[in-house]
């Protein structure tokens, strides 16, 4: 226990990622995710890494489709506006299949938005944001312990499946602190049989993402597709926590999810029958799991902080075997777990506000 | 059980360090702990405040609306925090700022008032009025042994500010003595 | 693809491979991808060599050189190299751009990592219109020029004036060369030739960011025959676009 440090959300974020051997990091400053270049620039230099302070988010994710074309681990962060701006990138990340790790650290929109913690985010991020049929693998960490594991996760997924991987979070995640153990084991870097570093010794290599011959557009796409499967079967991430009697199941991810664990903990408390669903992969979305604890409970309540866009998901997986219930908190306000507690006494009194109607 | 206390002041009153610290001496007894600081758009002045979550289990939510205790270093910080107090929650107030009564306080809290800044300035050094109320608070909280945060000092700090080490136990003392023996001296 | 036709006391760079261009009848982006290989050919860089290649008629240019290519996003050339150099700076580094993927959507990426002196090389094909997309107005179009979408010729008034980005990236205190140069003709083309080995030259010394920008012909889009086209290129844009180095790391 006293080997844990006290580590701010962001900072624990780019601890995980240089220990999992990320060394290129290119970013423009915004907040609430700025520890993380702030500490990324005086630490990368240290282990033999380069950190660039690009002209805007543009420059920075094209930065990172360099650095990933040359086959070596590397990252960018940034909050909404950042992040929109990147899509174009992000896009030809996915049409060229490079790995990289890119950070949401979201703020509330649209526009210009606030600072505060939101997930209004989650539909940019699990339907792919910029153009074209692709997905990133999106990791929703919810402590801070998380933030530091799943960088190394999401780097090591995405050189796996050659996609982008993103870890979305927000000003909860990224501020607070809590102990964290590290783990600065050195892992080989993983291989990279296409990176551009000169054709010595070997024929010329090609990274693209411009198919204009007849058909090859669609056989790229169904690749894809089929890369996308197979992240779905293998890689699905999800905690569930449903007492066998569960007459509710709640979903929550991330900063979101933590404040719904104490919310059904005090239900439970009262002798609520409730159960916990918390989606740590976002894309893939745990469609099975969410189904199994829906059909089993008849009941879901899905909290999000936004005006309802997980729930979607949750809708699809339960394929109307369970009724969908919704609170969502958007533009920065935060529930209290005394708040969540009385929507889920109210389901079970008479009912709260549904949403799924079919 | 956990334990919740919502920390709040004027930033520059040391409220989000007040915080951290605690954090750290409970992280280093052995508990969950986490730290969720609230932070406004300017860097210097406005509000400050933050929520210290300590627990022997996992912990949820890092924020909450019933927290077991309230330090108030400023007039609005009693205003906007005392009332979400539990029953028989514990308050403390720098009574070197605030002579006003909590509005509604019919929830059998115990009050505590610390004149921060004569405690500081009698500990040497006026600015230490957190680490005053710190030292209080972690008195009557009885969450640990007042010793943890003398030993833990040197392990919180930054090297380049380890010389506020001694100035710190100081402090820490004199808020502690407060809540022990009553005394200002 | 078609075969190269093989012609007694001519050979092509090493690294070209042997395709036949797609290139429209007078294009002089042929010419520039085979400065490109000589230079390649000249430093002995085949094995080192990266390209990275904007959006616009040159984004084929992987099927006529022998080296590691990367595609880049519409004007982020530079941003890629630098990520690219940044992360392997063993390699050498360089762009291949287009006068609407440099000068206009690519124009923040060009001058920051100029300023950021990113020891890349930049190839600059300067030919005052789009090709790729069917003859739209370029950012370097000349005032009254006809295109696609400006029907009644470049009004400065609305559509504003041509820039001339090798005197710009030049006034940056990363720069270490910039220069302009021309293809029409077998003279310019020497010299054109002198540029690109200069332009080569700076990255292999690793002096910083170097530019040339090359002056050619677009006749499909000019609405002219390749003879027509070369007048054009004398009388009209090099009056416009001065030829000359505005930039070098030894003066």
């Amino acid at each position: 226990m006293s080997d844990k440090l006290l580590l701010k959300g962001n900072v624990a974020l780019a601890m995980g990622a240089i220990d999992a051997g990320c060394r290129y990091y290119f970013g423009y400053p915004i907040t609430p995710q700025n520890e993380i270049p702030e500490y990324l620039s005086a630490e990368l230099p240290a282990v033999g890494g380069v950190f660039v302070q690009a002209e805007s988010e543009l420059a920075s994710i094209n930065m990172v489709l360099g650095a990933a074309a040359a086959g070596k681990i590397t990252m960018t962060s940034s909050s909404g506006p950042g992040i929109s701006l990147m899509q174009e990138g992000l896009s030809y990340l996915a049409g060229s299949e490079l790995p990289a790790l890119i950070v949401n650290i979201a703020r509330s929109g649209p526009g210009l938005g606030g600072i505060a913690a939101t997930q209004g985010d989650y539909g940019q991020a699990t339907r792919g944001g910029g153009h074209g049929d692709y997905r990133l693998i999106v990791l929703a960490p919810n402590s801070v312990q998380e933030m530091y594991d799943l960088a190394g996760e999401a780097i090591r997924l995405a050189f796996s499946y050659r996609n982008p991987a993103m870890i979305l979070a927000d000003a909860i995640l990224g501020q607070m602190k809590e102990p964290v153990l590290i783990n600065p084991a050195k892992t080989p870097d993983p291989e990279a049989p296409w990176a551009l570093n000169g054709a010595k010794n070997r024929a010329p290599r090609l990274v693209k993402s411009l198919y204009l011959k007849d058909g090859e557009m669609t056989v790229h796409n169904w690749k894809m597709h089929e890369k996308y499967n197979l992240l779905k079967k293998n890689d699905t991430r999800v905690e569930v926590d449903c007492p066998s009697n569960c007459a509710l199941a709640v979903i929550a991810f991330g900063s979101a999810g933590r404040i719904v664990k104490t919310a059904v903990s005090r239900a439970r408390k009262r002798g609520l029958p409730v159960g916990l669903v918390r989606p740590i992969t976002l894309f893939p979305f745990p469609e099975q799991a969410v189904a199994e604890a829906a059909g089993k409970s008849g009941r879901t309540l899905v909290i999000e902080l936004n005006t309802g866009q997980m729930v979607d998901d949750v809708r699809l997986a339960c394929s109307g075997n369970s009724e969908v219930y919704f609170k969502g908190y958007p533009g920065g306000t935060i529930p209290t777990p005394e708040e969540i507690e009385a929507e889920i006494c109210m389901i079970f009194e008479k009912g709260g506000q549904r949403v799924c109607r079919l | 059980m956990e334990y919740s206390v919502i920390m709040s002041g004027f930033g520059g009153q040391g409220v989000l360090m007040m915080g951290e610290f605690l954090a750290h001496c409970g992280m280093k007894t052995g508990l969950n702990v986490t730290w969720m600081p609230s932070y406004g758009v300017e860097m210097r002045g406005g509000t400050a405040n933050c929520t210290v979550i300590l627990s022997e289990d996992s912990i949820g939510a890092p924020i909450t609306g019933s927290p077991k205790a309230v330090i108030a270093m400023s007039e609005p910080a009693l205003n906007k925090f005392g009332p979400k107090l539990q029953q028989d929650g514990l308050l403390l107030v720098n009574s070197s700022l605030i002579s006003c009564e909590l509005p509604d306080s019919g929830n059998g809290l115990s009050r505590i008032n610390v004149p921060t800044v004569d405690l500081a300035r009698a500990s040497g050094d006026e600015k230490m009025a957190n680490i005053v109320m710190l030292g209080a608070f972690i008195a009557s909280s009885k969450l640990f042994d007042p010793a943890v945060a003398a030993e833990e000092i040197e392990s919180f700090l930054p090297p380049h500010k380890s010389g506020l080490a001694l100035g710190i136990n100081k402090a820490l003392l004199k808020g502690q003595d407060y809540i022990n023996n009553g005394s200002c001296a | 693809m078609q075969a190269v036709k093989k012609i007694k006391g001519f050979s092509a760079p090493r690294c070209l491979k042997e395709n036949i261009f797609h290139f429209c009848p007078g294009c002089h982006h042929g010419l520039v991808h085979r400065l490109t290989a000589e230079a390649i050919d000249h430093f002995n860089l085949a094995s080192s060599a990266v390209g990275v290649i904007g959006v616009g008629c040159g984004v084929f240019l992987y099927d006529y050189l022998a080296i590691d290519c990367c595609e880049a996003p519409h004007g982020r050339a530079p941003a890629v190299a630098s990520g690219l150099k940044r992360s392997n700076p063993d390699s050498f580094v360089f762009t291949y751009q287009g006068d609407g993927d440099l000068a206009a959507i690519g124009t923040s990426e060009v001058i920051h990592a100029a300023n950021r002196k990113e020891n890349i090389t930049i190839v600059f094909v300067n030919n005052s219109i789009y090709g790729m997309t069917g003859g739209q107005m370029a950012p370097t179009t000349l005032p009254g020029q006809k295109t696609t979408t400006t029907p009644f010729g470049r009004n400065s008034a609305g559509d504003g004036f041509p820039i001339n980005m090798a005197e710009l990236i030049a006034t940056l205190p990363g720069t270490a060369y910039s220069a302009r140069v021309s293809c029409h003709d077998a003279a310019h083309v020497r010299k054109a030739r002198h540029a690109m080995f200069r332009a080569f030259q700076a990255q292999i010394e690793k002096r910083g960011f170097a530019l040339i920008e090359l002056l050619s012909a677009c006749p499909t889009n000019w609405r002219m025959t390749p003879a027509q086209s070369v007048e054009r290129l004398v009388d009209e844009m090099i009056p416009a676009y001065p030829l000359g180095t505005f930039k070098d790391f030894e003066l």
